[in-house]
């Protein structure tokens, strides 16, 4: 079962080895893992998406939280907030398919950032289940690379992972 | 206050009330030394740098508090890496601090460098690298605190050598504010109310110590709650002389290596109540049957040990000392006459048996030297047959002391936690039992007793192997007994001469009235090597 962890810790160097060590000498799996900074410069967000069972997660929270630079731990459940990806593919396009692929590119909101005589680059930005989806929509195309940023996501309505509404 | 760099980090140590540090000097390290020579803090010069930070967690686990040890950069840093994990796995507070290569040269695989930081991960509370030499006296402010609170543990402070060379202006910060490290000091009443009410109702309750009551200090409180409702007691290795051996509620220890009283009450209980106690596997072997018959109720300040290896019925996070003082507060007078009579009959005396010639029983031995030592005396136990017998043959009277290293099982760690805890005890007795095997991974610190004039005692139980693996190789490897065997060893009597050390051979009744009376009576460093019975079992 895939989980939704979003982790606030302290902007210093050597955090994000600490927590991707956690993980691995734990045997926790990490799926995906996003990071940047946040409005606090003082303060970076790590959304994670690990596999794991209740007790599994429940650890991974509990040994999060005892790292001094973690801040704040939530699994965020899936109804509770948007969960977003950005993906960029580059799939082989010969002349003649440009208009399937822009009719693809229109249908599921991708967009197009760039085109040679034989490529086409996409980027789409959407949910996880529906970036699979897409993948299998174009690599009949014949997919030459393909690069994801891993999910971030945040609560709806007016909480936030510091704040209950 | 304008100062050196090096300057300050002494400061800071003489801030958190430092006298001891123990420690292996290096280039990297240079400058902090330089400051530390008229400082009157005492450097203790250790043989091996593991060393060093075992004679700090001896010293940390006597006096409760974070206890320093210093080592070089490179080689220095990561044979300090061992110590470290010893004492991760105990949570021992101990604050290491290591010389690093200049700012600029790091990452440059340059002479002596290596990345402390990073390969010491895994078995830090936390550690810092510190670039910034402004930051120094927070950063040590808060390796204090962070070594010393909640859950104890090692904390490493990384020290590149052009930071110790700076100039800074120095005031130690009064107040530490770290924004994710809050830890949960009393327990949450509700929660309180709930565990007394479920040990009142339990018919078959039992208490579980483990090595937290000795990290919270909490010794007092948990055999007060014990005697007001008369609960039976058991410990874990780590827990062991919470409880003296005379009081009639203590049942001894349980485990793969526990006593039968122990590992009969814990399955026979109605309602566990474990303070402190991670339960590890060599304690609990199956946690699940456990969960599913008994009802747990668990005291931890680290939330993560709670539900990790053994589920909670009711999980109560806080200090040992202060949850139990809020029970204490609220504990009835109860009787429970049949239960603890059925746990009594349970309780085995020992037969020793007749030792082979030349050789003396272990555990006998072990029990009469406990009863000639005075009761406060610090007990360390290496690792290996000689912690099981130590652990289940020394008789702690009141206010004595067991130490071991429990978690990572690290040979080697009485005669430096010893020399550690002498220091920090110098009024009591304080005896390092070890084998033949765990004495060759640190005789070296010898040498450092006899200089700095600490005055321990070392007994070593020769059988000329690594008893514990030999005896797993019986039992496990159809006695196909491999890589276990001693030969080439020195002669302990002379070594302990070479080095100014009295000593003495047992190896039989009369042999052993001496040592005894050596250990018990003379006033300096004295190493007795008792002989054992190669095929002698630690389960039996």
């Amino acid at each position: 079962m895939k989980h939704t962890i979003s982790v606030l810790v302290e902007n210093h160097s050597g955090v994000l080895s600490r927590i991707t060590g956690l993980f691995s000498r734990r045997g926790f799996n990490i799926e995906s893992l996003a990071v940047g900074p946040t409005h606090d410069p003082e303060v970076s967000r790590i959304t994670i998406i690990a596999d794991g069972d209740e007790h599994t997660v429940e650890q991974i929270e509990k040994q999060l939280n005892k790292l001094i630079e973690v801040i704040k731990v939530r699994t965020l459940q899936k109804d509770e907030c948007f969960a977003r990806e950005l993906m960029m593919v580059k799939l082989n396009c010969p002349a003649e398919k440009r208009s399937e692929i822009m009719t693809i590119a229109e249908m599921t909101e991708a967009k197009i950032v760039d085109v040679t005589l034989t490529t086409v680059t996409l980027e789409i930005c959407a949910r996880y289940n529906k970036l699979e989806r897409f993948i299998e929509i174009v690599a009949p195309y014949g997919i030459i690379e393909l690069v994801r940023t891993g999910t971030i996501a945040i609560q709806k309505g007016a909480e936030t992972m510091d704040r209950k509404k | 206050m304008k100062m050196k760099a090096c300057e300050a980090m002494v400061e800071c140590l003489k801030a958190e009330g430092v006298k001891t540090v123990y420690g292996y000097p290096g280039a990297a390290i240079c400058p902090f030394y330089d400051a530390l020579m008229d400082s009157g803090i005492r450097h203790v010069l250790v043989r091996h740098e593991a060393n060093a930070g075992h004679e700090a967690s001896g010293m940390a686990r006597i006096t409760g508090k974070p206890a320093v040890c210093v080592v070089t950069s490179g080689p220095g840093a990561v044979n300090l890496i061992t110590a470290i994990a010893t004492a991760y796995a105990d949570s021992i507070p101990i604050v290491c601090i290591t010389g690093q290569v200049n700012t600029e040269q790091i990452g440059s695989d340059v002479f002596q460098e290596a990345d402390i930081t990073g390969a010491a991960e895994p078995f830090v509370k936390h550690s810092y690298l510190v670039k910034d030499p402004n930051d120094i006296p927070r950063v040590f402010k808060e390796a204090f605190y962070i070594a010393g609170s909640g859950r104890p543990g090692p904390v490493l402070i990384d020290m590149p050598m052009d930071v110790q060379r700076a100039e800074i202006d120095f005031v130690y910060p009064k107040s530490v504010e770290i924004r994710g490290y809050k830890p949960t000091v009393k327990g949450n009443a509700f929660q309180v109310k709930r565990v007394m009410s479920a040990l009142v109702k339990a018919k078959k309750p039992l208490i579980c110590i483990g090595g937290g009551v000795f990290a919270s200090n909490a010794q007092e409180e948990v055999v007060k709650l014990a005697h007001i409702m008369n609960i039976p007691v058991i410990t874990t290795m780590m827990g062991i002389s919470v409880f003296s051996d005379d009081d009639p509620l203590f049942f001894g220890m349980l485990g793969m290596y526990g006593v039968k009283s122990a590992n009969t009450a814990v399955n026979e209980c109605d309602v566990l109540f474990l303070v402190g106690a991670r339960v590890g596997d060599r304690a609990v072997r199956t946690p699940l049957s456990l969960e599913k018959t008994t009802k747990i109720l668990h005291i931890d300040i680290d939330p993560a040990e709670i539900g990790k290896n053994i589920g909670a019925d009711l999980p109560l996070v806080g200090d040992a000392k202060n949850v139990l003082a809020q029970l204490c507060e609220i504990a009835k007078p109860m009787e429970h006459t049949e239960w603890i009579a059925q746990l009594d009959s349970y309780r085995q005396k020992r037969e020793f048996g007749k030792a082979k010639e030349g050789t003396v029983v272990p555990r006998e031995f072990i029990d009469k030297l406990s009863r000639s030592l005075p009761d406060d005396t610090v007990v360390v136990a290496d690792v290996g047959q000689n912690q099981i017998w130590t652990a289940t043959g020394y008789h702690i009277g009141r206010g004595g002391r067991f130490m071991t290293s429990g978690g990572m099982g690290t040979m080697g760690y009485s005669l430096p936690a010893a020399i550690g805890a002498k220091m920090a005890a110098p009024d009591r007795t304080v005896v390092a039992i070890c084998g033949d095997g765990s004495l060759q991974m640190s005789m070296m610190e010898l040498a450092t007793a006899v200089q700095h004039g600490v005055n321990v005692k070392v007994v070593v139980m020769t059988n000329g192997r690594l008893g514990m693996v030999r005896e797993l190789q019986t039992n496990g490897y159809n006695g196909r007994e491999t890589a276990v065997f001693l030969d080439g060893s020195p002669d302990f009597i002379k070594l302990a001469d070479a080095y100014g050390i009295k000593s003495c051979r047992v190896t039989d009744e009369k042999s052993e009235q001496e040592a005894i009376e050596l250990l018990s009576g003379y006033d300096g460093i004295a190493l007795v090597e008792v002989m054992v019975d190669e095929n002698a079992a630690t389960l039996a």
